[in-house]
């Protein structure tokens, strides 16, 4: 067993580098400061020990001087991870155009994942090597975390929202994913593998998994069953078309702006009163209690595909 | 014993269970604490032995979770949070304050019974089946999903808390009201400003948790939706609320730790603590940034990105006050004239420990590093070296700083020397190699884990058994000193503070006549022979 000591993960994103970058510099700081102070201790500590009983040193009141400089060092220091560190997350938070979009639904204890062309996964996900990929994710039950160490990605996954990661992977190999929100008994048993594979092999590998359906014809029929284009048509008189719509900032009812994405679909067909569209009525019915978790994926990424449509 | 203290003032289980004396009732705290810690300690003892092998082969992962959930909770509500306010601050602060007791006694006492009965009805929910929802209680799990006493242990906590809020308007009150006279606010010893602190948090924030812990049980029993979203609830309304409580906790945790130190680097170095009034403001700021901060937690929990960002750059001013103080201690140092003894030895491995702990601190406040590091043993790794190599260091110091004045006797000098020894090597070689796995990836409440992981781990086990047989070298010292301890002078480290000036163990009443002070806090310089003219 003592073979096998790694003291440093595996770096397989173009993220990764970056974070691990910041890491050196927190830890550079960190020696330093804790050498410091071990340093004068023990300094201090061997030269001014207590020859006599009778010693009485003279009282130092303090310095301004020392105490504005050990304010403003660290507050500087620390503020340069605070910026280093926020600029990474806004790039956390830009999943790059032309990302692969996959779907993660996390319940107690698995991670259930489909593909943009269909395909299903349980507890594995296979990706290209040098492609976006940007994860839209919810859960069933409680709430869980997608967590790739190699990746240096985490993002909590919660039930009644979607929330949304990215990554891009830049090294062939399989990787550890874990759940990193404490969900229960087999929360530790909440585990699987992400498969990194040249694209050549990750297209041989869809093309040998089947097709459980194609999302979007499968979103497609469900509008069509549900009526959905009843209301939401071109002429935009009873509620508005959702064609181009999607990337776009929607004006409310009230003032507020609101970003079209994956979220604000899903909210808007679970509970279509929270966000109205400035101008319309709240006249759309809730069909929470008519779709399942999968429907309401299939029904999003249709609704998104139809701005995709306008803008080839 | 001839004369008459606070001990043998009276006798019997009655007038120990209705004593107003604030240092019986500290006692009481100490006996408490001292068994909720060892009760929290067993629980570890279990989850380090299951974590010798990557396979959950010891124990059922259910039982697992519970083992960590009521090592969590032991530790935390019952151990960290009362221990130095309830037990050295207790016994203390009328003393260095120069009066007879706390400004309520009754409601002291009543403090300590909230205390226990809180905390015998936790143990009881763990005996008759046990939580598992994690210390943290996150909803939806708590609310909805967990079948097992998740009202039971929260109830425990509820009753708990109130202790807290109690313990705190007294101590407010009392630093308030009820110093000697001459006994300005910047003449107050460090370990009061730190008190002050603390309690003010107490005040303040314990309410929250109240409040947040009765929603939990009120989704739970009656399913109104507050928390979980099938419910029409919101779950990261929780994580709000709970860490508006939960981060101001930690400082609860470790600022009268910090006011420890404080006394302790200035008596073994024979020096006014370098920088006063800098020192007892950052416990102040602290308390105050403190409240701002919460949301360091949530970093990837979907809240919102320009959040994540506020609460990152609070969360670095908050570690600024730390540091002074850190930088201040060092500085204390210069010139003194330092001796080692055992609570000397507990402060400078605080000193060495909490600058680890702190520095840490800074990873999880950087936005891009806490989203690796967040949920991981990182995190395990960075609380407990500021509430173990922090928190606990300052207590044991602190402990055996006051013992001759609470017992009246010495404890065993070159044994408390080999344990501070032992106790520091074993805590640092139980919880530095979780950094590393922390960054590795391994995420924390993992009853099962890769087997690349395993040899960290062991090493992780082997340190926790040496820290384990540390604590129980104190716990057997003193209570052997108290028989057979040599008697304890008035005096024994050549201390200032009002408490060194009355006998050990001091009488029921403290002071036969209040003491009046006209001299700074720490007046450890050169004293002017008599005869000769003072010099500034």
């Amino acid at each position: 067993m003592w073979q096998n000591l790694p003291l440093f993960p595996d770096s397989a994103s173009t993220l990764a580098g970056k974070v691990d970058g910041l890491y050196f510099y927190l830890i550079g700081v960190s020696v330093f400061f804790t050498l410091l102070i071990a340093g004068l201790l023990v300094v201090f500590s061997l030269r001014y020990r207590r020859k006599s009983d009778d010693d009485r040193p003279e009282p130092i009141e303090g310095s301004i001087v020392l105490e504005l400089t050990w304010t403003i060092i660290p507050l500087l220091l620390s503020l340069v991870m605070f910026g280093w560190g926020a600029w990474l997350f806004f790039q956390e938070h830009q999943a790059p155009g032309g990302a692969m979009d996959v779907y993660v639904t996390g319940k107690q204890w698995m991670w259930k994942i489909q593909h943009p062309t269909g395909q299903r996964e349980i507890n594995e996900l296979h990706v290209p090597v040098g492609r976006p990929v940007r994860l839209t994710m919810t859960s069933e039950d409680v709430i869980h975390s997608f967590f790739i160490p190699a990746f240096r990605m985490k993002k909590d996954v919660v039930p009644g929202r979607y929330t949304e990661a990215w990554f891009e992977a830049t090294e062939e190999g399989t990787y550890h994913l874990f759940c990193a929100e404490y969900c229960g008994t087999k929360h530790s048993q909440m585990i699987g593998s992400v498969t990194v594979m040249s694209p050549s092999a990750y297209e041989a590998w869809l093309d040998g998994e089947p097709v459980a359906s194609d999302p979007i014809a499968a979103g497609a029929a469900l509008w069509e069953g549900l009526r959905c284009g009843t209301c939401h048509t071109a002429d935009e008189s009873r509620g508005p078309s959702l064609a181009g719509r999607y990337g776009t900032e929607v004006q409310l009812d009230g003032g507020k702006q609101v970003l079209f994405d994956e979220e604000y679909i899903r909210e808007s067909i679970l509970r279509p009163r929270a966000k109205i569209s400035l101008g319309y009525r709240p006249l759309m019915p809730t069909y929470e209690s008519q779709l399942t978790g999968d429907d309401l994926a299939h029904l999003v990424q249709y609704v998104r595909s139809l701005s995709e449509d306008k803008t080839p | 014993m001839s004369t008459k203290n606070y001990l043998n003032a009276d006798y019997g289980f009655r007038s120990w269970l209705t004593t107003l004396d604030h240092k019986r009732i500290a006692l009481l705290y100490l006996l408490s604490i001292t068994f909720f810690f060892f009760i929290g300690g067993a629980f570890a003892v279990a989850i380090r032995l299951e974590l010798m092998t990557p396979q959950g082969d010891l124990v059922q992962s259910e039982t697992y979770n519970k083992l960590f959930t009521m090592h969590g909770l032991m530790m935390i509500f019952f151990f960290l949070v009362p221990s130095i306010p309830a037990v050295l601050g207790n016994f203390l602060l009328p003393l260095m304050l120069g009066a007879k007791d706390l400004a309520f006694p009754r409601l002291n006492l009543l403090s300590w019974y909230v205390y226990t009965i809180g905390g015998l009805f936790t143990l009881w929910a763990v005996v008759f089946g046990g939580v598992d929802t994690g210390w943290t209680f996150y909803t939806p799990y708590s609310s909805t999903y967990a079948n097992t006493n998740v009202i039971a242990a929260a109830l425990g906590i509820f009753i708990t808390g109130f202790s807290s809020i109690l313990t705190g308007l007294n101590f407010i009150v009392t630093i308030h009201k009820m110093r000697a006279p001459g006994l300005t606010w910047f003449r107050l010893p460090l370990f009061v400003w730190a008190h002050y602190a603390t309690s003010l948090i107490m005040v303040l924030g314990t309410p929250v948790l109240a409040i947040t812990i009765l929603l939990v049980a009120v989704e739970r029993l009656f399913r109104v939706g507050i928390f979980d979203p099938a419910l029409g609830g919101d779950p990261l309304l929780f994580q709000h609320l709970f860490w508006f409580y939960s981060h101001p906790a930690v400082y609860i945790m470790i600022l009268p730790g910090m006011g420890v130190i404080s006394e302790l680097i200035a008596c073994f170095s024979r020096k006014r603590v370098f920088g006063y009034g800098f020192v007892a403001y950052s416990s102040l700021a602290i308390a105050v940034l403190g409240f701002f901060v919460w949301g360091h937690h949530m970093f990837v929990s979907s809240q919102s990105m320009y959040a994540g960002l506020v609460f990152s750059i609070l969360s670095f001013l908050v570690a600024i006050p730390s540091a002074v103080k850190i930088f201040n201690w060092t500085a204390t140092l210069y010139k003194g004239s330092i001796s080692f003894q055992t609570p000397m030895l507990y402060a400078l491995g605080f000193i060495g420990l909490f600058t680890i702990g702190g520095l840490t601190g800074l990873f999880l406040a950087t936005l891009a590093v806490d989203v690796h590091v967040h949920d991981t043993y990182f995190v395990v790794a960075h609380f407990h070296y500021v509430m173990v190599g922090g928190m606990l260091m300052a207590y044991l110091g602190g402990l055996h700083f006051w013992w001759p004045k609470m017992t009246g006797r010495m404890y065993p000098e070159g044994l408390a020397k080999f344990a501070a020894v032992v106790i520091f090597l074993g805590f640092n070689l139980t919880f530095f190699p979780q950094f590393l796995l922390g960054y590795l990836g391994m995420p924390r409440r993992y009853h099962v884990y890769p087997e690349e992981f395993q040899v960290l781990n062991v090493m992780s086990s082997a340190g926790a058994s040496i820290l384990g047989l540390g604590y129980l070298i104190p716990m057997s010292y003193f209570a052997w000193s108290l028989r057979w301890g040599k008697r304890a002078e008035k005096n024994p480290w050549g201390a200032k503070g009002l408490e060194w000036e009355v006998p050990s163990p001091p009488t029921t009443f403290n002071f036969d006549t209040t003491p009046t002070v006209t001299e700074e806090a720490y007046d450890y310089g050169p004293k002017p022979e008599p005869g000769e003219v003072a010099h500034v």
